[in-house]
């Protein structure tokens, strides 16, 4: 596998070489901001277009098709439009949080981005508690949405914000208990560790009974935790208008927009990390030819196709599936998935402690 | 390993927070300067039904919800005392296993008494 640490640290060097430290290390925050933000817009509008074309071709649609070839500059256009609309703040609204909740939804998502692996020496953010860090991130968006919801003054908003809440909060758990069940099996919460660990074979198979559970529940999790498919009721069109965004026009409905299709890459992406093996290879164990094989192909291209196959099994969920209601919702999590991730967890460890494992 | 930078994760930390912000700030920015203004008394009524709105809209209400933000807080702060508990499992061998099933059993207990008492119930 190519490592791309090799070419950021040669640019370290060169950087060095005329330029005092601290502005070396300023040019290069600068250069990673740039890519972070190339890297976020891009991703929305292909996950909007990706999106809309599967929805589409699940119900026998062509989808977008007028502008450029196979639609494929229908989200460029929908973005101009949405930047050009006009900005409105209605009567009576809190000014200050119906303005900050976009700050809050945005930048979550845009640190998240920051902490995955994308390739080899291609990641920006690694603390030694990674994927905590990503939870905790994680949090902070639906602080955005509660505060979008309650500042806007309207019925529709609160009660969406409310109930985006309870769903966010609640599967929060089974997500956490989920990622928890792997850290026990990896005994680490480093990034970069976590895939170096699925070197032989990926967290899914090593980990055999148990890591299957969890990836089961993680998916289910991760769709109510990115308010989509069948847990969309926060934004449940014909009985809350549009849910906690009722109210932002423009390019301030445009931030949450972008922000929930980004939210489906990233938890796309830690579940690559955590059960797909990250941006590691398929490799098994014994068939040296066969991995050999499988490392000619980029680092980056194995995380990027691996995510966009577990987002392609969300959306499945939300164009299959029927809407289902706030109790069932509720219950569901409380009393089916919490206890079942629990279970799981003294399953794995029980698993780990008598090494019943790849 | 990571990018091989001389730059420590908090940097990088603060170097993403300011991108996500300065994300928002600069759309909104182009947003202001190219987008139409106008001002209307109707169009600042909030978006409901059509028929002038009806009360307060900032109000407390439900408290199905609140029921389960408090279970939520419980179960969340588990969470956060087994993290560091997995990290360091393999090492801990049966032992480690017995204490974090006293633990959970305690925990899952008061899930029980909650579900018995009807809180987990939508009303």
């Amino acid at each position: 596998m190519f490592n791309f640490g090799i070419w950021t640290a040669e640019f370290n060097n060169w950087l060095m070489t005329f330029l005092p430290e601290w502005l070396a290390i300023v040019v290069e925050c600068v250069i990673i901001a740039v890519l972070v933000l190339l890297t976020y817009t891009v991703l929305a509008l292909f996950y909007i277009l990706y999106e809309r074309k599967l929805c589409a071709w699940f119900q026998c649609r062509l989808g977008p098709m007028r502008v450029g070839k196979w639609g494929v500059l229908q989200v460029f256009a929908d973005m101009f439009k949405i930047l050009v609309k006009e900005l409105i703040c209605l009567k009576d609204t809190d000014r200050f949080l119906f303005k900050l909740a976009p700050y809050l939804v945005i930048t979550s998502s845009v640190v998240m981005l920051a902490c995955l692996p994308w390739g080899r020496g291609l990641q920006i953010i690694d603390y030694n508690i990674g994927i905590f860090f990503i939870l905790a991130v994680s949090s902070v968006g639906v602080l955005g949405i509660l505060l979008a919801g309650w500042s806007s003054n309207n019925k529709y908003t609160l009660i969406g914000a409310m109930r985006s809440g309870a769903q966010m909060v609640s599967y929060e758990i089974s997500l956490g208990l989920a990622i928890m069940t792997i850290i026990v099996f990896a005994g680490t919460m480093n990034i970069n560790e976590l895939v170096w660990q699925q070197d032989k074979a990926w967290f899914l198979f090593r980990g055999h009974i148990p890591a299957i559970i969890a990836f089961l529940i993680y998916i289910v999790a991760a769709t109510a935790e990115t308010n989509r498919g069948p847990f969309d009721l926060p934004e449940a069109e014909h009985e809350l208008t549009a849910g906690y965004h009722t109210e932002y026009s423009g390019i301030h409905f445009g931030f949450f927009y972008l922000a929930e299709y980004l939210n489906l890459f990233i938890v796309s992406g830690i579940a690559t990390l955590m059960f797909l093996g990250g941006w590691m290879p398929l490799h098994v164990p014994g068939w040296d030819g066969f991995n050999h094989a499988m490392d000619v192909i980029p680092s980056i291209v194995w995380f990027v196709l691996k995510s966009f196959f577990v987002s392609y099994i969300i959306i499945w969920f939300k164009w299959t599936f029927p809407r289902v209601r706030i109790d069932q919702m509720l219950s569901f999590e409380w009393k089916y998935l919490m206890p079942l991730s629990l279970a799981n967890l003294i399953l794995m460890s029980i698993f780990v402690a008598l090494g019943w494992h790849f | 390993m990571g990018l091989l930078l001389a730059i420590s994760n908090g940097a990088l930390a603060v170097t993403a927070t300011i991108t996500g912000l300065g994300l928002v700030f600069a759309a909104l920015l182009i947003a202001r300067l190219i987008s139409p203004r106008s001002f209307s008394i109707k169009k600042a009524e909030p978006y409901e039904c059509g028929i002038p709105t009806r009360g307060e809209s900032m109000i407390q209400f439900k408290a199905g919800y609140y029921i389960f933000a408090i279970l939520f807080l419980i179960f969340d702060v588990e969470t956060v005392f087994l993290y560091p508990w997995s990290v360091v499992m393999k090492g801990l061998g049966p032992q480690g296993l017995l204490c974090i099933g006293i633990f959970m059993f305690i925990l899952i207990l008061g899930l029980a008494y909650a579900w018995r008492k009807g809180a987990l119930k939508w009303t």
